[in-house]
């Protein structure tokens, strides 16, 4: 074995533990699965590196778990905290994540329709584009975003099941529309048409002029 | 079935949501609690610790911006806590000196070998190695951390990760040795 076959052979032989837990790339996982089966010495030892997995694995299993004291001093400490402020301008990809994984097997066995998948496949769009929008913006920290979502003239918009990513965008550009918040309860999206508040009377004719667009299936006013 | 995600649960914690805390401790807290235990090797402070932990996740959930997993965020708090625990209190390193000592003072090789099957005499070593080479091995074969995961948590670089583990597992075979066990490796 020349040297710099030695030094593969140490690199793959380091990598072994991971391979065992399954934890590599796929690209190091091929890597060390093609010199194990060219290599019988690096696959006894390979067997000694599961030995090792199978064993730590219970001896961690026997340690046992802490008792129901921890969660009660856990959540005495949080009731003495100070009480917080909701956030209600959480990472939209996260809320929308939370909004599928909130709906149960039955829950989206009921909600077969045709109607109510429109909803769930606009909401991936939406926040596809939300998502696109925000990367196009670089980086930002949760705690800094760039306008305050909370402030603003709101409308409440449920999309045309037929409006694709696309027209949703076009739709959202042209207007200089925000999508603040949702999906909400009937697929419901709280969209800012302003960023500072508008008179009634203002506001009703932007409703109507965005009434008018073949994307927008329901909009309402909105605090 | 589906589940919510950690990360779903991090952004509803950081609006307050108690019950996806109440979630993510029943989901996460034993793993932690043993990997906590590991280290200080008490469980009473072990228990102490983890309700510290779960509380910087409850204040520092709205930080939390999804480089890492949640789980690899939340052990690297739990490590924190645990080496700062075990500064304070130096009588816990001598508390695990002491109980290495009496274990090396046990069984002679042979009637070790005798009363125990390989298994278990592997299992013995590995609660012998050193409290450096017990954090990895436990990281990398029960934690299921990848090497940027484990040098993220230890504050290594992965370079260093992957050696520490060689010669952790080197140390493993050392051990095993002395108990009558030859591997052959390295």
């Amino acid at each position: 074995m020349n040297t710099t076959n030695k030094e593969a052979h140490s690199d793959i032989e380091e990598l072994l533990p991971w391979h065992a837990a399954g934890t590599l790339s796929r690209r190091d996982a091929q890597r060390v699965e093609a010199a194990l089966a060219r290599d019988p010495e690096l696959a006894r030892r390979y067997a000694l590196v599961r030995e090792e997995l199978g064993e730590t694995i219970l001896l961690n299993e026997t340690l046992g778990a802490p008792s129901g004291r921890a969660m009660e001093k856990l959540f005495a400490k949080i009731d003495a905290e100070p009480a917080r402020k909701q956030v209600l301008s959480l990472n939209f990809g996260v809320r929308v994540a939370g909004f599928f994984a909130s709906l149960s097997p039955r829950t989206l066995a009921w909600s077969a329709s045709a109607a109510a998948l429109a909803i769930l496949l606009q909401a991936g769009l939406i926040a596809g584009i939300v998502l696109k929008e925000q990367s196009v913006g670089g980086y930002e920290t949760a705690s800094a975003p760039s306008t305050d979502p909370g402030v603003g003239a709101f409308t409440l918009i449920r999309f045309a099941p037929q409006a694709s990513s696309d027209d949703i965008t076009k739709f959202l550009e042209a207007n200089k529309l925000q999508v603040a918040a949702g999906p909400m309860s009937g697929g419901l999206y709280k969209v800012r048409v302003a960023v500072t508040g508008l008179p009634k009377a203002e506001l009703a004719r932007i409703v109507k002029k965005l009434q008018e667009d073949k994307v927008v299936g329901f909009i309402a006013t909105t605090e | 079935m589906q589940t919510t995600s950690d990360e779903v649960l991090i952004a509803r914690i950081a609006g307050g949501d108690r019950l996806a805390m109440q979630v993510l401790f029943a989901r996460h807290h034993v793993r932690v609690y043993r990997f906590v235990l590991r280290l200080v090797r008490n469980e009473a402070t072990a228990e102490d610790l983890i309700s510290d932990v779960f509380l910087d996740v409850w204040r520092q959930a709205g930080k939390f911006e999804g480089r890492s997993a949640v789980s690899t965020w939340m052990l690297s708090i739990a490590r924190f806590k645990a080496l700062s625990a075990l500064r304070r209190r130096p009588e816990q390193e001598l508390d695990d000196k002491t109980a290495e000592q009496i274990e090396d003072h046990a069984d002679n090789p042979e009637v070790a070998l005798a009363k125990k099957d390989k298994a278990a005499v592997l299992r013995q070593a590995l609660s012998k190695l050193s409290a450096e080479h017990r954090e990895i091995v436990d990281l990398v074969y029960y934690h299921e951390k990848s090497v940027e995961e484990v040098a993220g948590i230890v504050g290594i670089p992965e370079a260093t990760v992957k050696t520490r583990m060689f010669y952790a597992r080197k140390k493993l075979s050392e051990l095993l040795k002395e108990q009558g066990i030859d591997r052959g490796w390295p």
